[in-house]
């Protein structure tokens, strides 16, 4: 199974963790992720404008490197905006002529733009992994907590119920971890509010983790490096038990065997190999 | 050449703002054959139509063209008038030059000419009118009223007092309809089975009705006073006539299905009446869940039975009887709202939809008319009411507004507060819509009197903690973020069309909109007609309706109905398809395309090469053909025309516009 991957910029600073955890777990399945060449920005939240074609230029351009091929990424917000985009790029004729005559690139709309957990559940399966778990997490309480970006629109995304998901909580138990259901799970981490309105972040992600917390979890795990910032920073937490919030990659990681040494390791041979190429 | 007059109508200035009228009197005078024109401000009004006659006397016409509205609009007011100066009606014709032109264009100098060529055109197609007679048909004298709730009850008595015979045809074992499973009724709070049961007891013992009940229509054939309608009488496994309706069997009966009545809240035995006051009191055994159809045992309701009306060898039966007409009633169905994902509907069993709830309120509901949690059979303290569910909703639900469920959820809510004094009610609306006799009071009441919250908002969440409900929604009016602690939740889920409306509709010949609700024949002027002659529609199988209006509508189908039965004759379609049985090949292609059975294969004689040859062609029965066309067009030869509708008139109508300059 061999796949395009785009990174993000987040996924090469604050959420390194996420890719080499990934990484470590893919190679451990069998999954290949191959880095898009000179990738850049997604875009972030501006593609999703439609009236400015130019904030398209990004998403779409790497878009078009993947060739029509599966594209995968791992960020939350990156997956959601080449999909955003993509399926603008199907939808509406104008925008789309613009964009790639400007851009002097083919591209209709076509190939797969996965997230890699859509790769786990609908490529390798679920029933597949847990066959290949090593060291399965028995015991562990964890909570999923999906946040918008993976959901939402449903119509566009069509990653998971919008309302009710499962594929985080089919992937903890694919993992062997006991699954904590939270209700909150879908509810908005407060996003950039973060920095704006401390206060309104302060409220949602306070109500998240104590919902989680109530509902028996001692980890949530989450695909997305801006909903783990405010889960890790914005809840008030005076006293409480503590809640530990992973990436999702970094149990899958764990529960594949992987070291957090050997994690590096990889990382950095991957590195080595890469620069050899060149 | 006959001689033609044509008449050009202003219509106010509905088509004079937009056509030159003078201009296109001066185009008509050189039509071949016009030997008359004319205008006038209306011509529909008397004087107008009496500018018709007197013109067709004065002037000799056998041809007369009317530049007006839609023929669907006055073309019988027209042909009337012509009919009354010695014209026979058919050699008149309507030119559209209003909604086809007028309407539709805003450039006089573009409208007129094209005003010209319409009227031009049917004055080429009137040259070729023939005189032609409506045949007169035999109206069989008998209604028939498909599905028994209050709609098809209440058509069945109006109809039945007029003094003709009615039988309804009702899907379930008993007649009673929806109306049977409510409590209480907005926004008098009477109970419903007390105004509802007189009302069926009547049906059942007045000699002109005629209840055919867990029965289905099956095919509808004919037409307006000769409909002929299979119906499936479904084996109901009880003799009616032996049987008492002493319920020995349904006590004894050892195995249990889920109740449709209660909404599946409880269960029912597998031989069962679907509630106490069932009409026909008799039993009907479910054979899915029978022990002895399932696995060949049991039979003690038939050792029990002290009438031995038992009778496990029953057949469906099918049977076929006239009608000459029709009224639809077959109710409406509740959304089943598990597609709202965040109400959680079907995950836990305090989270209700409305009538669901409104079935613990029954006596004889599944919790004996306690009032509690299905959950732990504590009473709630805490009800939270959601509005709109599946309705007024774009994105995933029905556009329209259920109309029913503001009142009920104010009645449920009061109703609460009288069984449980400790309850707290709140409801989440859009807005609350309260039109109607004594609702706005009714509702305000429920507010002010009655304690129950009104929260403008939508719920985004509901999701179990511990006992409770944790319903978390927004009040748009504080801009708060709410969450409330609820012991339970009722859905007021959308008002839906039945399942198999469509299906019903195809068989009877109605249409429906976009949401599979029957069509009106006019949204203000025939509310309760169909496009379909003789057959009519009442209740909510046309729209979402509470109990007056759906009884104000069954009543005005029965005056139709009665309208039509009182005739001795009604006139027949006088456009029918004709065959030139010397140029048909008989492929009989037109006898498949034909809609309603008309056309069958007949043998004839010729003579040919000095003998006679038999061959087999087609034949039109004209007082079954109802003038669709359908015929003239799949026929391969050109064998076939409509009168009034031939391909010489329509050719000579196409060549009026084409061949002009």
């Amino acid at each position: 199974m061999r796949y395009h991957y785009f990174p993000g910029c987040t996924l090469k600073g604050q959420a390194k963790n996420m890719e080499s955890t990934t990484m470590a777990a893919a190679a451990a399945l069998g999954i290949e992720l191959v880095e898009l060449e000179e990738w850049q920005c997604c875009g972030a939240v501006y593609p999703l404008y439609e009236d400015e074609l130019i904030t398209l230029l990004s998403p779409v351009r790497t878009l078009a490197a993947a060739k029509g091929e599966p594209l995968v990424s791992l960020c939350a917000a990156c997956h959601h905006v080449l999909k955003r985009a993509q399926e603008l790029m199907q939808r509406n004729e104008e925008a789309r002529k613009k964009v790639t005559d400007y851009l002097e690139v083919d591209y209709a709309g076509e190939g797969r733009v996965l997230h890699f957990l859509e790769v786990l559940r609908d490529d390798l399966g679920f029933d597949k992994l847990a066959e290949m778990v090593k060291k399965p997490l028995e015991g562990r309480k964890v909570a999923a907590y999906y946040g918008c970006l993976l959901l939402r629109p449903s119509k566009v995304m069509q990653f998971d119920d919008p309302e009710n998901p499962t594929i985080m909580e089919d992937l903890l138990k694919a993992i062997g971890a006991d699954v904590v259901k939270s209700p909150y799970r879908t509810e908005c981490c407060g996003a950039y509010l973060s920095v704006t309105e401390e206060a309104v972040a302060e409220d949602t992600v306070t109500r998240i983790i104590d919902s989680a917390r109530n509902a028996g979890a001692e980890a949530l795990i989450t695909a997305c490096p801006l909903c783990r910032y405010n889960l890790e920073n914005c809840a008030s937490e005076d006293g409480k038990e503590p809640i530990k919030v992973y990436y999702f990659s970094e149990l899958l990681a764990e529960a594949m065997g992987l070291q957090f040494d050997q994690l590096m390791t990889s990382a950095l041979e991957r590195r080595r190999s890469s620069d050899g190429n060149k | 050449m006959p001689r033609t007059g044509v008449f050009i109508c202003h219509c106010g200035t509905n088509i004079a703002g937009t056509v030159d009228i003078e201009k296109a009197v001066e185009a008509s005078r050189n039509f071949p054959g016009v030997v008359h024109a004319a205008d006038y401000r209306y011509l529909c009004s008397e004087m107008g139509q009496d500018l018709i006659k007197k013109a067709i006397v004065d002037n000799q016409l056998d041809r007369v063209v009317v530049g007006t509205c839609s023929p669907r609009m006055h073309e019988g007011t027209f042909r009337k008038a012509a009919a009354e100066a010695g014209l026979n009606p058919y050699l008149l014709e309507v030119a559209n030059i209003r909604e086809h032109c007028s309407w539709v264009h805003k450039d006089i100098e573009e409208a007129t000419p094209k005003a010209i060529s319409l009227l031009r055109a049917a004055a080429a197609k009137a040259v070729l009118n023939e005189s032609l007679d409506a045949p007169e048909l035999e109206v069989e004298k008998r209604a028939l009223v498909i599905g028994g709730g209050i709609a098809g009850i209440q058509a069945a008595i109006d109809i039945a007092e007029a003094g003709y015979e009615v039988d309804v045809v009702e899907r379930e074992p008993s007649i009673g309809g929806r109306m049977a499973q409510l409590e209480k009724t907005f926004p008098t709070l009477d109970c419903s089975a007390c105004i509802l049961t007189p009302k069926m007891v009547e049906a059942a013992q007045h000699p002109n009705v005629n209840l055919i009940t867990y029965s289905e229509v099956e095919e509808v054939k004919g037409f307006v006073g000769q409909f002929d309608v299979k119906i499936r009488q479904k084996a109901r496994s009880v003799d009616p006539v032996k049987c008492t309706g002493c319920g020995i069997c349904y006590e004894k009966c050892p195995s249990k299905a889920s109740s449709e009545f209660e909404m599946g809240l409880s269960k029912r035995k597998a031989i069962y009446i679907p509630f106490p006051q069932a009409v026909p009191n008799v039993p009907v055994i479910d054979r899915d869940a029978c022990l002895y159809f399932t696995k060949g045992r049991c039979q003690i309701c038939e050792k029990e039975c002290p009438p031995q009306a038992i009778v496990y060898d029953q057949e469906d039966e099918i049977f076929e009887r006239r009608y000459g007409t029709i009224i639809v009633a077959t109710g409406f169905d509740q959304m089943n709202p598990s597609q709202y994902g965040e109400y959680g509907y079907g995950q836990h069993p305090d989270i209700l939809t409305g009538l669901e709830f409104e079935r613990l309120f029954n006596a004889s509901g599944p919790t004996g008319g306690k009032v509690v949690r299905l959950s732990d059979g504590k009473p709630p303290e805490k009800v939270v009411f959601i509005q709109c569910v599946g309705s007024r909703d774009k994105a995933r639900g029905m556009n329209y507004c259920s109309k029913i469920c503001c009142m009920y959820t104010a009645k449920q809510a009061i109703l609460l507060k009288e069984k449980v004094p400790d309850a707290k009610s709140y409801v989440f609306y859009i807005d609350v819509r309260t039109a109607g006799k004594g609702y706005e009071e009714f509702q305000r009441r429920a507010a002010e009197e009655y304690d129950v919250a009104y929260l403008r908002g939508q719920v985004g969440k509901i999701f179990p903690d511990g006992d409770h409900l944790v319903v978390h929604g927004v009040d748009s009016l504080s801009g708060k973020i709410i969450e409330i602690k609820a012991d339970m939740v009722v859905l007021a889920a959308a008002s839906i069309a039945r399942a198999d409306s469509p299906e019903l509709g195809r068989i009877v010949g109605i249409n429906s909109d976009s949401y599979h609700f029957f069509n009106e024949a006019h949204p203000k002027l025939k509310p309760v007609e169909t496009h379909t002659a003789g057959v009519f529609i009442a209740g909510a199988c046309q729209a979402p309706k509470d109990i007056p209006d759906t009884v104000a509508q069954a009543s005005a189908a029965a005056v139709k109905a009665v309208g039509l039965l009182s005739k001795e004759f009604l006139k027949g379609e006088a456009c029918t398809a004709e065959v030139n049985q010397a140029e048909c090949s008989g492929c009989l292609y037109c006898e498949a395309v034909c809609p309603y059975s008309a056309i069958s294969p007949v043998e004839i004689e010729e003579r040919y090469q000095g003998g006679t040859l038999k061959r087999t062609v087609a034949e039109v029965n004209p007082a079954l053909c109802q003038g669709c066309g359908s015929c003239t067009v799949i026929c391969r030869s050109g064998s076939i025309n409509l009168k009034g509708f031939s391909n010489e008139q329509i050719l000579a109508e196409v060549d009026a516009i084409c061949l002009q300059r």
